[in-house]
């Protein structure tokens, strides 16, 4: 059943440019899917449509009526005024659901995101890292069933971001959520996902769609096989294909 | 060593302050300098001490004053920012009177005022509200404005009710704007109620501590003069160290202007 669906949007934004030109896509129930492109290609945009932020200019943005979305920024965006707790509380906050209520839920994720003992913590007090698990808690939260990240660890060091992508991917494999993981680094689409969408930039638009065909669970062993090289070298020539193509 | 880095927050500036009266009490002592020109420090707190009971009453009128306007400020000042922050319209249509007031100077409006108002008492506050509720304005209208869009974003996808992003994003967001407001409104306040009970060279029973100085240079009286400049200085010191605490108690944890130097 598809979950997400882009069908032929053009999105121009108030200053005449235009982010996406006849851009679509399909993303299955329970998929773990990759947008990937060049920063300026309108990935965000994508993203930002699927989760109702913006308006399409033209064509349809159709999500599963029964979906319930959570949406994880490039930056943690938490309340710098509110500690690890209440940024984790604030979904359920809004959704009037008490604090001693919301306990029972948020005291069990935040151990399963490696959070546990931080609770009173203000986020100037986090590292980077933390910040971001402080941030993937709060989207999950809600247990959405869909859940929409943009670059959500291109600001992290490479060691935090590997061990932030396989806390996600056994988070994904246990909870059988759609995810749909903007990116920039072919590397991270490939180790990620299932299936890799290339984007092209200057109109926006998916140029390209490449299923990864490697079984999960994935670890350091898929990163350093030879398949994994070759797969990678697959996206990175649809990536180029699709950046060099007519402008 | 917390110690010595005790003694340099605290120690050093206090040293630097003691030894400038010291010095001042010197320069008078071995010169000879009549009181009626510079009256030493021990000359002015005798002073101080012995019209203690004129000075007070003048002294608690200029506090009222202060924190009267102040108040006021404080009020008007979050209530219209939250009306410019609803609407740029409103903003448009009053900003320029906001800023007519804030660029005339008030001992060139407080003699209108004076005319216009008859009771002194209200004719001071208003003086001293127009000077501090500017500060408190403009900073608010900009901290209101200043949430993460992300996090707008976040509110909106939890489609919060107006009412909660008022209370959970924009006040805790424009917070510390309001605060930095006040801490330039407190000291204002306290120069509009002084500046403006000058110009009205009010006389009477309910006067404040401008009123004692101005009585004081008629009569040459300089020692009073200095005694009642500390307490109006009293005050203000007073006044930024109230708000400093405020502002470390309500920011301590989380906002970087109350963070200790890293170093």
């Amino acid at each position: 059943m598809q979950t997400l669906v882009l069908d032929a949007v053009d999105k121009r934004f108030a200053t005449g440019v235009w982010a996406l030109r006849a851009a679509s896509l399909a993303i299955e129930a329970g998929e773990f899917v990759a947008l990937l492109g060049p920063s300026g290609c309108g990935k965000s945009t994508a993203l930002r449509l699927l989760a109702g932020l913006e308006a399409p200019t033209q064509g349809a943005v159709r999500v599963d009526r029964a979906a319930t979305m959570s949406v994880v920024f490039q930056e943690p965006t938490l309340m710098p005024w509110s500690n690890v707790f209440d940024n984790v509380w604030l979904p359920l906050r809004i959704a009037g659901i008490a604090r001693d209520t919301a306990r029972e839920r948020i005291a069990p994720l935040l151990e399963a995101v490696g959070l546990a003992g931080f609770e009173g913590a203000f986020p100037n007090e986090l590292s980077g890292g933390m910040k971001m698990r402080t941030s993937i808690a709060r989207a999950l939260v809600t247990r959405p069933s869909v859940l929409l990240m943009d670059e959500p660890f291109a600001a992290l060091d490479e060691i935090t971001r590997y061990r932030l992508n396989d806390d996600l991917l056994a988070w994904w494999r246990a909870h059988r959520l759609t995810v749909l993981f903007v990116t920039h680094s072919v590397f991270e689409a490939a180790y990620l996902s299932q299936r890799v969408l290339v984007m092209g930039a200057r109109p926006g638009r998916v140029a390209a769609d490449l299923a990864i065909d490697a079984p999960y669970p994935r670890s350091a062993a898929w990163r350093t096989s030879v398949r994994y090289a070759q797969v990678a070298r697959a996206v990175s020539e649809a990536l180029e294909a699709a950046s060099s193509g007519p402008t | 060593m917390k110690s010595l880095a005790h003694l340099r927050e605290y120690g050093l500036p206090l040293a630097v302050f003691v030894g400038v009266i010291a010095l001042w009490e010197i320069v008078v002592r071995v010169n000879g300098i009549p009181h009626y020109i510079l009256p030493a420090p021990s000359r002015v707190m005798v002073t101080l001490i012995d019209n203690f009971g004129s000075l007070a009453t003048s002294w608690w009128f200029t506090i009222k004053i202060t924190f009267g306007a102040l108040l006021l400020a404080a009020v008007g000042g979050v209530l219209l920012a939250s009306a410019f922050a609803l609407s740029r319209t409103v903003e448009r249509a009053l900003f320029p009177f906001a800023i007519v007031l804030q660029v005339t100077p008030i001992v060139a409006i407080a003699p209108l005022i004076l005319i216009y108002i008859n009771s002194t008492t209200a004719a001071l506050l208003i003086c001293a509200w127009i000077v501090a509720f500017f500060p408190i304005l403009s900073n608010t209208v900009i901290g209101l404005r200043a949430a993460d869009p992300n996090l707008h974003d976040l509110f909106r996808l939890y489609r919060a009710t107006p009412w909660q992003r008022l209370r959970l994003l924009l006040v805790p967001t424009a917070l510390p704007y309001f605060i930095a407001g006040l801490k330039i409104s407190g000291g204002l306040s306290l120069i509009g109620a002084v500046v403006a009970e000058f110009t009205a060279g009010a006389a009477g029973r309910e006067t404040g501590l401008a009123s004692r100085i101005l009585e004081a240079s008629f009569r040459t009286e300089i020692p009073k003069m200095y005694a009642a400049l500390v307490l109006v200085s009293l005050t203000g010191v007073a006044i930024f160290v109230v708000f400093n605490l405020l502002s470390r108690w309500l920011l301590g944890r989380w906002h970087a202007a109350e963070q200790p130097d890293l170093k």
